[in-house]
């Protein structure tokens, strides 16, 4: 009786602190509505209306997607190779290339965003390297760009594509490799036929680690980002500041929500599968 | 294969240059007497003059003294509730709402903050509404809605230690007499001690650091320091916190560093006493 009573207490219970982030939107939505009184019925759909007549939501929504997509395609491309060097390097180096990955990570975020103003503004570090090297004459325009974004998304979420990426190479049985050699296939077609096959789940689990947050990321386009394209993360948090618009933001976070939706279950499978993996 | 090492060790060379270049830039200018920070003054280079500023500055260091606060206090709650769903999700088999529970406690690792902001928000204001609790925006909150989101990670963490370790001793200990109750406290809680401890460090950190779910539940009087940094920040670069983020990045880093060669040490006299134990019967 005690174990059966005492779980279902706490699930209870932790169920009650679990509704809170499960619940965005829709419930304080609704009652948000019944609190402004006049506005109830029309405001409702008005504002998923405004989110598809507005081509500015829309442009925004685009431009988020692109951005992330982008930036975690570079993430993967750097991450990969850095991921693999470090699961074949020898085992005692392993663990010092590991902490080095992750000792960024324990630094403050907004900091490291921080740093590459100081790098990409026209008097910054690069312009002025480059500049006294003389290898551009004219300081280039690197800040508040799209590839400022680009820089800024792929190094602040760079670890979180390495790691998964890292602990599935880190496993791979090796003497298929030899097999293929043994066989007389070249380093590259080994590569290309075992290798990455064998590491899809950590490109997948790295490259949704990276895309989810990025899509909606508020610091680094507010920081790096171009003044004229906004994202949707800035959109939203504009609406609710500046604007005061909560019930267009809650609309903004819905539709966001329900776009992430899909790789956010994606993530979710993987990860539960990952589990039930270690516990054999 | 080994012909190969020096593509993947410029790799990996490239790829940390590009991790540690910014940070290493950022504390090397907070030495610079320079307002405009990135050009460096030689003539009164280096100084210590926006450490000395930074320490006058009473604001930052209140908005300092709440972070703490809060990242101590909600890394705790985050602590007690975090195992409490890693021992249900792994130890009570399945039952009614395990997969409903199991997908809220990762939910919020992958959540965009900006929609976990909005989220609290909302609700803070509706239960305030409803039951007049919590009254106004501020401290609580703030501590509220990051245990909310940093107990996903303790989750995570307690899980995949008790995943590890073999339940036969529990069962055990059940066996031969003891309680429940003994058997959590004498042997599960020991057990997962470690991974207690990193997912509250972990909780901190993340705590500590956060900006965007922050600035959505605060309230007039709390801001905390990353929200600080982040409206300074906005304005452009500015030394004192070239300064502030020197300080900050060389804690984290010996903290680091001392718990890795602590866990290292503990390691090592681990096998030792082993070989001890072994070469002491015959």
């Amino acid at each position: 009786m005690v174990f059966f009573a005492i779980p279902f207490a706490i699930v209870f219970k932790i169920s009650f602190s679990y509704m809170v982030p499960a619940q965005p939107g829709y419930a304080p939505l609704l009652e948000w509505f019944a609190e402004t009184q006049r506005l109830v019925a029309t405001f409702n759909l008005a504002n998923y209306q405004v989110l598809l007549q507005d081509t500015l939501y829309l442009s925004t929504f685009l431009y988020s997607l692109k951005v992330a997509a982008f930036s975690t395609v570079l993430c993967l491309l750097l991450g990969y190779p850095m991921a693999y060097a470090i699961a074949r390097s020898a085992p005692t180096t392993r663990n010092l290339f590991l902490m080095l990955i992750i000792l960024p990570f324990w630094t403050s975020f907004l900091l490291r965003v921080y740093a590459w103003i100081g790098l990409l503004k026209t008097n910054g570090v690069i312009n002025n390297t480059l500049l006294s090297l003389g290898i551009i004459d004219q300081p280039l325009v690197l800040l508040y760009t799209d590839f400022a974004v680009y820089v800024g998304i792929v190094y602040s979420y760079l670890p979180f594509m390495i790691l998964p990426l890292y602990s599935n190479l880190e496993k791979h049985d090796l003497t298929l490799l030899e097999a293929a050699a043994d066989l007389g296939a070249r380093p590259v077609k080994a590569f290309f036929k075992i290798t990455l096959p064998l590491s899809m789940p950590g490109v997948v689990a790295g490259c949704l680690l990276v895309f989810i947050p990025a899509v909606g990321e508020f610091v680094i386009p507010s920081l790096l980002g171009r003044t004229d394209q906004l994202m949707i993360g800035t959109v939203l948090s504009a609406q609710f500041f500046g604007a005061r618009n909560w019930p267009v933001a809650s609309a903004v976070a819905i539709a966001l929500l329900l776009l992430l939706l899909l790789p956010i279950l994606l993530f979710q499978r993987y990860q539960q599968r990952e589990l039930e993996a270690s516990r054999r | 294969m080994n012909d190969r090492g020096w593509f993947r060790n410029s790799i990996l060379g490239l790829g940390l240059a590009f991790l540690y270049i910014p940070i290493l830039s950022m504390m090397f200018f907070s030495f610079n007497n320079s307002r405009l920070v990135t050009v460096w003054d030689a003539e009164n280079s280096p100084t210590l003059r926006w450490y000395v500023r930074l320490f006058e500055n009473e604001q930052l260091l209140g908005a300092a003294w709440i972070s703490i606060k809060i990242a101590a206090l909600s890394a705790s709650g985050a602590a007690i509730l975090g195992t409490l769903a890693g021992l249900v999700l792994t130890r009570f088999g399945p039952f009614r709402g395990r997969a409903l529970l199991s997908a809220m406690t990762t939910a919020p690792l992958v959540m965009p903050e900006v929609i976990m902001g909005i989220a609290m928000l909302l609700l803070f204001v509706a239960l305030e509404q409803m039951i007049g609790w919590p009254a106004g925006r501020g401290l609580l909150t703030i501590t509220i809605a990051h245990v909310t989101f940093t107990m996903a990670y303790v989750t995570v963490v307690v899980q995949s230690r008790l995943a590890g370790f073999d339940d036969a001793l529990e069962e055990a200990a059940l066996d031969l007499g003891a309680k429940p109750a003994t058997v959590f406290f004498k042997i599960t809680l020991p057990l997962i001690m470690p991974a207690i401890v990193s997912g509250w460090l972990l909780a901190f950190t993340l705590s500590w650091d956060d900006v965007v779910i922050s600035q959505f539940v605060s309230g007039p009087g709390s801001s905390t320091l990353p929200m600080e940094i982040f409206s300074r920040v906005r304005r452009g670069v500015s030394p004192d916190i070239n300064a502030l983020a020197t300080i900050m990045v060389l804690i984290v880093a010996t903290g680091v560093v001392a718990s890795t060669i602590w866990m290292k040490r503990q390691e090592r006299k681990r096998l030792l006493e082993e070989q001890m134990a072994r070469s002491d019967t015959p």
